[in-house]
């Protein structure tokens, strides 16, 4: 049964990994918005009837996108592993999930950057043309700002799927609350540790959408 | 200042080629307010989209400045682009940037510094009357304020040429009135030239010097605005002067008149000349005016009176010889006899 008891005892190794679990979404998140963004912005801006139109570099990008969409993320983590191995030389720890978890939400991501690129009026990206600035220009200037709610709002959703598929990495002894779950409270049949770990998560999501919304709110100014 | 010949703008989907434009030329003078009037889907839009090639034309020539604009590819094409300022029907601002940033970016494609883009924007702010707004974003403005700062973020690099696409039909009619006399204004104070799309005869009626119709992708009648306006040929720019010229009267008006009735029009210096009053004294006839309404089209009036004339016969038949004569437009609407 659960006890109060038994709940500070678990605090240490909640709290730890608790922590794990953020330092994982964290490092993914950051390399989704390093690699994911720069993809995003490309499978738009190559799109048919747009200033960079490419359909040979669009088509590629989306099927390597799709390739790995495609592929449930319990699979890509044992796929991962060697790769894991020589990036991290190690294939367990928090660390050793990051790196199934970035190339997860890499692709994630851009789909997510790509939609919220789409809903920017097309008339707006037209006129930027019109007025003669660069490409470049275009995408920073104009692309990004005018999508950032939409970006925020992205970012939000991939957060909370990587703090789901945290607690998938828990199966290969990824660490994290997932982790923690599994092993102490399915394998233990151990139900405090279990629906603490719930709650926990369910707080995490919360507080992430809550500012995501927020955020998003904040930034928009149409 | 702008050379089109033979231009066509054919898309092309997987089922079949629709011609947007097919094979249009004219030509448009410095200084000059051209406007292009159509319904929609007359290919009017297609065509100034292929002035900046913000659409490539199929085939055909658009020089702008003596600048073949379709043989221009990448970073030319773009710096020909900042000379040819452009606003829209929508405004098309960027939502997440201020009045002054919007207006700022124009001037950054052009790679100016940020102390001259400030003096630049300031100058322009003033220049359509938002000097006040500039912290503002698009969304806290009103339409016409929207369209200020468009106009202001399309001369930002001093452009030979202004395209409008529809500028003004996404405005209630009092904020037109003030869009257009800012563009007059600017068309006079700079000797901007200003290509003007539209399908209303109304905006063709008070800033433009000549005018093209178009219909089907073709360009059916051009001449100067007072000239469409006094003598207009094809039966699309009748209805379009007709809108805003409505002499259609009520059919129950018609047939209980016991004379002539006519349509005259008078042109020019002769709209002021006293041709009605000389009428009545010189010929034993009476005169009712069912309907009239003199215009001014680019300040020169265009008068057009619908009477019934009563009397003798001879009479009648020997004033409506005069003024034919004198007006040499006069139209026997309906005759009794």
């Amino acid at each position: 049964m659960m006890s109060l008891d038994s709940l500070v005892q678990l605090l240490p190794d909640l709290n730890k990994a608790f922590f794990q679990t953020l330092y994982m979404v964290g490092i993914s998140l950051a390399v989704a918005i390093i690699i994911g963004l720069p993809l995003g912005v490309l499978l738009f801006v190559t799109d048919k009837g747009l200033f960079l139109e490419n359909s040979a570099v669009k088509s590629i990008t989306g099927w390597i996108v799709n390739l790995i969409r495609s592929i449930p993320y319990i699979i890509l983590l044992v796929a991962l592993l060697p790769l894991t191995d020589l990036l991290t030389g190690t294939t367990i720890g928090p660390t050793a999930a990051s790196v199934s978890l970035s190339v997860a939400a890499i692709p994630f991501f851009a789909r997510m950057v790509e939609t919220s690129l789409r809903e920017i009026d097309k008339g707006v990206i037209e006129s930027s043309v019109a007025v003669g600035a660069t490409s470049w220009m275009i995408i920073k200037d104009v692309l990004l700002p005018e999508a950032k709610p939409g970006l925020i709002q992205g970012l939000t959703i991939t957060t909370i799927s990587l703090v789901g598929y945290s607690a998938m990495a828990g199966i290969v002894g990824g660490g994290g609350i997932g982790d923690l779950a599994i092993r102490f409270g399915y394998y233990r049949y151990d139900n405090t540790v279990m629906i603490t770990t719930v709650v926990v998560l369910i707080l995490l999501v919360q507080i992430i959408q809550l500012a995501g919304d927020r955020i998003s709110k904040l930034v928009d100014k149409r | 200042m702008i050379e089109v010949r033979n231009l066509v703008k054919v898309y092309r989907s997987k089922k079949k080629e629709i011609v947007g434009v097919n094979n249009v030329s004219l030509s448009v003078k410095a200084g000059e307010i051209y406007g292009i009037i159509g319904y929609s889907g007359a290919g009017k839009s297609s065509l100034l989209r292929c002035l900046n090639l913000l659409e490539k034309p199929t085939s055909g020539e658009v020089e702008i400045d003596g600048v073949n604009l379709p043989s221009l590819k990448g970073e030319d094409l773009r710096k020909a682009r900042l000379k040819i300022g452009m606003i829209f029907q929508h405004f098309h601002l960027v939502s997440s940037k201020t009045v002054y940033e919007n207006i700022a970016f124009a001037l950054k494609a052009a790679g100016k510094s940020k102390d001259e883009a400030e003096k630049r924007v300031l100058e322009l702010l003033d220049l359509v009357g938002l000097a006040d707004k500039k912290e503002q974003y698009p969304a806290q403005l009103s339409g016409g304020q929207k369209q200020r700062v468009g106009i202001a973020r399309a001369l930002a690099n001093n452009p030979k040429v202004l395209l409008c696409d529809e500028a003004t039909s996404a405005l209630d009619p009092s904020t037109t009135k003030s869009i257009l006399n800012l563009l007059k204004d600017i068309n006079r104070k700079l000797g901007l030239t200003i290509v003007l799309i539209t399908h209303e005869m109304e905006v063709v009626k008070e800033i433009c010097h000549k005018v093209a119709v178009m219909q089907n992708g073709e360009v059916i009648e051009e001449g100067g605005v007072y000239d469409i306006f006094s003598n207009p040929q094809e039966p699309l720019t009748k209805d379009f002067i007709n809108s805003i010229l409505q002499f259609e009267l009520p059919q129950q008006l018609i047939q209980n008149r016991k004379g002539k009735i006519i349509r005259i029009q008078f042109k020019g210096e002769i709209a002021e000349e006293s041709v009605v009053s000389e009428l009545f004294q010189k010929y034993k006839v009476k005169g009712n005016i069912l309907h009239g309404k003199i215009e001014y089209i680019q300040e020169i009036p265009l008068g057009i009176f619908i009477m019934e004339l009563t009397g003798e016969d001879s009479e009648v038949e020997r004033a409506i010889e005069y003024i034919t004569e004198k007006t040499r437009s006069l139209e026997v609407v309906h005759d009794v006899a």
